[in-house]
């Protein structure tokens, strides 16, 4: 069951925001207090508090895996486009720490059933998790195998109920300069938004990740929340996961508001299409020294070129 | 202004230490390699870290003279050569990681590169532009030339405003380092301007 609806909220139980806020610092200030206590005396437990130490048991391993040898944790954590902490690809591993991933909230509007806001935990609860090892492409050229952990994201939607007139999903990342530093620099039009097709979103293959390599998503990787698209290029598969909304009319995201030559909304990864900076038509995995060629829709061609019949995907990009 | 001479004993130590600065990065990136520090992708590594270096050592042969003016130490000039060559050897570097490792001598793809995106086509000239100025940098070439050396050698002004362009077109969205060094030369040929009118009068 999905609890909390919006409405469900009077408005006499919403706490204003410099309340709230004023409370935060308040237990931020205490928390990081003990926090410094707690490492004066040995350090160990602070390793033990972070969140990315839980691991997930016994997730069942889905059928659409790929048998490629994943690449190592150190690469997938270290080597990140996050540019909500920091534009450099080393510059998420080293400012996402300060990214509070407890409490969250999804909040889910437009043309759905279940709109509301929910907290994470109960938003995730209905779903089992399963670990899926896909291939990711990112449009500068780059490729990784990485095995996430998560949910089939139609099997979330079906559970929202959107109507007739949902054509679109958008997704918007958290937008919090003082959790996520990047943002103080207007490098791209913060919060970051993204956005599918409904049927592209209630693909089997489109995930809802919240983990990886058996743990909990480190933040540099998108933690609580982050969506993988894996015939999509990189910057499709959103991150930190703040607001689902269910639209009408195609959302413009931030690449295509930032770039519309170069980022159009499909994003599918086809190496026969440059982008005006980079050639699509070979990658290079991490970890690896050459490159190899990038396959249409970035290997899962067999699932999702059915979805794009009739359409011309030259302009389409 | 006075600037006091420098003795030749001293210069071999200076030019020995200037060396030895100029190649670190080029060394320690090997040691990185070597201690594989470089990260998840080392040949983007070596491809940023050369561009850079290029650039870095092209902004500081061109402010040596202010440098030799504001501090009063004659000896940078003796070493500017020197760097000028270096600018030039993390050049050659830059291009060899591009066209040998990046692009693994796929020329099909490179003349793409070369034709459908700017600031491959900028970067390429940029760096046969720098091949004559290498070429004509030995005291031979500097006598033979004569006056034209000077117009010839002139032509790094422009040169380094092109690199510039071309680092700042090869980025998709934080450009804030390019527009740093675009501010650095812009102070060097305003200063440059400065001093040239009050020595005319």
């Amino acid at each position: 069951m999905l609890v909390k609806n919006k409405s469900d909220i009077s408005m006499s139980e919403i706490t204003a925001e410099s309340v709230f806020l004023s409370r935060r610092k308040f237990i931020e200030n205490t928390a990081s207090l003990t926090l410094l206590g707690a490492a004066a005396m040995g350090g160990a437990s602070l390793v033990a508090a972070a969140p990315q130490d839980k691991t997930f048991t016994n997730l069942p391993r889905s059928p659409f895996s790929t048998a490629i040898p994943p690449n190592r944790f150190e690469d997938v954590s270290t080597y990140n486009n996050f540019y909500e902490f920091g534009t450099a690809k080393e510059a998420p591993a080293l400012y996402a720490g300060g990214l509070r991933t407890r409490p969250w909230t999804v909040q889910v509007e437009g043309e759905v059933k279940k709109t509301g806001q929910y907290a994470l935990d109960d938003f995730l609860k209905p779903y089992a998790l399963e670990e899926r090892i896909y291939r990711f492409r990112c449009v500068e050229a780059w490729s990784m195998v990485v095995p996430w952990v998560g949910i089939a994201l139609r099997d979330v939607i079906k559970g929202l109920q959107p109507g007739s007139r949902a054509k679109y999903v958008e997704f918007t990342t958290l937008h919090d300069p003082t959790q996520m530093p990047g943002q103080k620099r207007n490098v791209l039009d913060w919060p970051y938004v993204e956005g599918l097709r409904i049927d592209e979103a209630t693909h089997p293959l489109a995930l809802l990740a919240v983990g990886m390599y058996g743990r909990v998503l480190p933040n540099q990787n998108g933690a609580p929340l982050r969506l993988i698209v894996p015939w999509k290029y990189g910057f499709k598969s959103i991150k930190s996961i703040v607001k689902i909304r269910f639209l009408e009319d195609p959302p413009v995201s931030t690449w295509m508001w930032s770039a519309p030559s170069e980022y159009g909304f499909y994003a599918n990864v086809n190496p026969d299409v440059d982008h005006p900076r980079w050639s699509q038509a070979k990658e290079r995995r991490l970890g690896e020294i050459f490159k190899q060629k990038t396959l249409p829709f970035n290997g899962y061609a067999d699932q999702v070129a059915s979805l794009y019949t009739g359409m011309d995907l030259r302009k389409n990009f | 202004m006075n600037i006091p001479a420098v003795r030749e004993k001293e210069l071999v130590i200076v030019k020995t230490s200037v060396f030895l600065l100029a190649a670190l990065p080029f060394a320690q990136f090997w040691w990185r390699a070597y201690a594989h520090t470089l990260g998840p992708n080392p040949v983007e590594a070596a491809l940023h870290e050369s561009g850079d270096w290029a650039l870095r050592f092209l902004l500081i042969t061109l402010a040596l003279p202010l440098v030799r003016r504001v501090f009063a130490v004659a000896w940078v000039l003796r070493v500017r050569r020197m760097l000028g060559l270096f600018a030039f050897f993390y050049a050659v570097v830059h291009v060899s990681v591009y066209l040998g490792i990046d692009r693994f001598f796929d020329w099909d793809e490179i003349a793409k590169d070369i034709l459908k995106r700017p600031y491959i086509t900028l970067g390429l000239g940029v760096f046969l532009a720098l091949i004559p100025l290498a070429v004509t940098s030995t005291n031979g070439m500097m006598r033979r030339l004569g006056p034209r050396w000077k117009q010839l050698h002139r032509s790094v002004y422009v040169i380094a405003t092109l690199a510039i362009l071309h680092y700042l077109l090869s980025l998709k969205a934080d450009v804030r380092v390019p527009l740093i060094h675009a501010s650095i030369l812009l102070a060097l040929l305003i200063t440059r301007a400065y001093i040239q009118r009050r020595e005319a009068v």
